[in-house]
């Protein structure tokens, strides 16, 4: 049985890379908070996925970008820096272009005024929907970073409870503490 | 009642699982060093076309009958050949089996044929679309393919 050598798989990779022929090509990365799934869409980082089941993200970017998905470092190498870099505390804000484009229009609202939280602050979920002109909204600002696909970037863990609790975090409370413990966000409780 | 069309499978999925089957087809095609090239470009020209494929059916056949077109070209360039002739036909795997390491003296349509049907198991109405013409002459390249074996044997 013929087996690909890596040479030649990594050479293929680049190839359909830098041909521009796909439609999501993704990595993985090394974090202080796990495993990290980093993919990006031809228009900019599109998914960021903690404890990444592989099997289902690519379902799941498949259908929101188009089927030519595939694993290859050179496209993703940038966010992996950038990343990188915050996990040092060398670097406060993204430089990153953002994908959000298959998003329904309230959440990518919902996300792109999240952007403007700065590092190291919080805000409510509350205070983001009054932001956004939907001050009532606050349980869908909710649902709406609970499925922020980009998380860290799009810094859904600085937003919480009326009271400063943590409240929820897609990637688990503990992942929520540790960013803001990270950014030296002062925490009630 | 809704019947789920074949899903088309993230090109990650459809690569990992095909990319060792059709580099040792190339291999057996063209030798291992060409190989490599033929494998590259087999799977550039799938990635082009993925986009527009309407469904995930016969993904296997379908990249074989690339690779099959990029064998073919490839040989062309290298070798010209003459074209396989019309014979008959009967179940020739075992003389297959005996024969494969002679195939690479085969012109390349007979090769291809020879490979996809005893090699890959590949039905004539796929070996005929991998080359371009119809399951008919894909059965006929085969059983030539395989005739010309045994005379080189007994050569």
């Amino acid at each position: 049985m013929t087996t690909v050598p890596d040479s030649l798989d990594r050479r293929f990779r680049d190839a359909a890379a830098s041909a521009g022929l796909l439609d999501v090509a993704y990595d993985f990365a090394d974090s202080p908070i796990g495993t990290l799934l980093v993919a990006a869409s031809g228009r900019g980082v599109c998914r960021i996925s903690f404890d990444p089941e592989p099997e289902r993200e690519l379902e799941a970017l498949a259908r929101a970008f188009g089927a030519r998905v595939l694993r290859t470092p050179g496209p993703v190498d940038e966010a992996r820096r950038e990343l990188e870099e915050y996990f040092e505390g060398a670097r406060h804000e993204f430089d990153l272009p953002v994908d959000l484009s298959p998003l329904p229009a309230f959440q990518r609202s919902v996300l792109e005024e999240l952007v403007r939280v700065p590092y190291g602050r919080v805000d409510t979920y509350g205070g983001l929907a009054g932001r956004i002109g939907r001050p009532r909204a606050a349980r869908a600002v909710g649902g709406a970073l609970n499925r922020n696909p980009v998380p860290i970037v799009v810094p859904c863990h600085r937003i919480v409870g009326a009271s400063g609790s943590l409240v929820g975090y897609a990637g688990g409370l503990e992942r929520k503490r540790a960013l803001l413990g990270l950014e030296g966000a002062i925490l009630a409780g | 009642m809704m019947q789920a069309v074949a899903a088309i499978p993230p090109f990650e999925r459809f690569y990992e699982e095909r990319k060792d089957e059709i580099l040792g087809y190339l291999a057996r095609l063209l030798g291992r060093e060409a190989a490599e090239d033929a494998f590259q470009e087999t799977f550039l020209r799938a990635l082009r076309a993925y986009g527009k494929l309407e469904h995930g059916r016969h993904l296997r056949a379908w990249v074989f009958t690339i690779a099959t077109r990029v064998a073919v070209d490839e040989r062309r360039r290298a070798t010209p050949v003459a074209e396989a002739q019309d014979v008959p036909v009967h179940d020739e795997r075992p003389v297959y089996a005996e024969l494969e390491h002679l195939a690479g003296e085969l012109p390349p349509t007979e090769r291809a044929a020879v490979v996809l049907r005893y090699g890959y198991d590949l039905s004539y109405d796929d070996i005929g679309a991998a080359l371009g013409s119809n399951a008919e002459a894909a059965r006929a390249a085969a059983s030539s393919g395989v005739r010309r074996l045994r005379r080189k044997e007994a050569s």
